[in-house]
């Protein structure tokens, strides 16, 4: 499987760009344009990501991580999830640069091709971050009540870390 | 709520260190720990910049319009209080497709003016209707095609193939988007 990834990436700048040139799209144009705004949300982010990669770092070199994943891992390992994905999965629903930080520790630590590396990618790269979501949409309306929106989203963030963990180890 | 978490990271590596011992290395990780996220960000730029370039084209070319219309039918069926060609449902079907081709900047405010739309037709005022939350429920599940940050912070980690997870990612996000709907949809009769 890990095959279809390769194609993956040239395949899709190739069929976009021949579909760009079809359409008769202004192709550079619309690349350059395209890359601002990625410079510019990255810029956007770059604050809060400062702040909890120090946290983070901070949080790692002080022992903190490796207690807890000792600690979750009798549990975790029933459920076959690695330990040390448990405080990535906690993040995720409630801060993106926060999960984004604790994503950076984990690939640095373990490495990005180790299993604990792609579980956490795959974790991080398939869920969202939940109660912003909630709260900028609901918010924008001035609801406040918001019935049985987190129940659902929450059990669907719980079974795509669950998933997650085995979709790495089955492949 | 981030700041008690970002707050009570900082506390507990503190008193983490005292226990463990390791008061030099939260020293230096305090000091490396800032610098290092900007070397990350710097890494992390190229990465962004090609896919955030590359769908603008796709986008440019008219992919999101076709897109939408195929979504269209499917989103109508699981937000069934509003008719297919309202603004509320167009409004829908651009987030989503945003959503899928990874065009964050687009996709807040489309799906801001859904809301609004959807708020407009919903009864009650302080409690959203189903097809609300089920909006909302997508939306919280990720559903995109190039996970553009987690590829560049794989880039960034060294990883010999940052897109090998791909297949995984689209299959994990497919079972827990129809996770997250099944239960909006189940849920519904309840509340």
């Amino acid at each position: 499987m890990d095959k279809i990834g390769i194609y993956v990436v040239p395949v899709v700048i190739v069929l976009i760009v021949v579909f760009g040139v079809v359409k008769k799209v202004n192709i550079f144009d619309s690349f350059t344009t395209g890359a601002k705004e990625g410079i510019n949300s990255l810029i956007n982010i770059a604050p809060s990501l400062i702040g909890l990669v120090l946290a983070v770092t901070m949080l790692d070199s002080s022992g903190f991580f490796d207690i807890i994943t000792q600690a979750l891992s009798p549990l975790c390992e029933k459920i076959g999830i690695p330990s040390e994905v448990i405080p990535l999965g906690l993040m995720r629903p409630v801060s993106g640069s926060g999960s984004f930080a604790l994503l950076n520790s984990i690939l640095e630590k373990y490495g990005a091709d180790s299993i604990i590396g792609k579980t956490a990618s795959v974790m991080a790269g398939s869920t969202e971050t939940t109660f912003y979501a909630i709260t900028v949409y609901f918010g924008s309306v001035g609801i406040k009540k918001t019935r049985h929106t987190i129940p659902s989203a929450l059990t669907a963030d719980l079974c795509g870390i669950i998933f997650a963990s085995l979709a790495v180890r089955m492949f | 709520m981030l700041n008690y978490i970002w707050g009570g990271m900082i506390v507990v590596s503190f008193i983490c260190a005292l226990i463990t011992g390791r008061m030099e290395e939260l020293s230096q990780a305090a000091i490396n720990g800032a610098d290092k996220a900007v070397s990350l960000i710097i890494s992390m730029a190229g990465v962004m910049c090609l896919w955030t370039g590359i769908m603008k084209i796709a986008d440019k070319g008219g992919l999101t319009a076709i897109i939408a219309k195929i979504l269209s039918p499917v989103l109508s069926r699981l937000m069934p209080d509003y008719k297919k060609d309202s603004a509320a449902m167009r409004a829908v079907s651009a987030n989503i497709t945003a959503n899928i081709l990874g065009l964050g900047n687009a996709a807040t405010p489309f799906g801001l003016i859904a809301m609004k739309e959807m708020q407009k037709e919903n009864r009650l005022k302080t409690k959203p209707n189903n097809s609300m939350v089920m909006f909302v429920v997508m939306n919280t599940a990720s559903i995109q095609l190039i996970p553009t940050t987690i590829a560049a912070l794989r880039q960034a980690a060294g990883s010999k193939q940052p897109y090998d997870i791909l297949p995984y990612i689209w299959i994990v996000s497919f079972l827990s988007l129809a996770v997250g709907i099944i239960l909006a949809k189940v849920f519904s009769r309840k509340t």
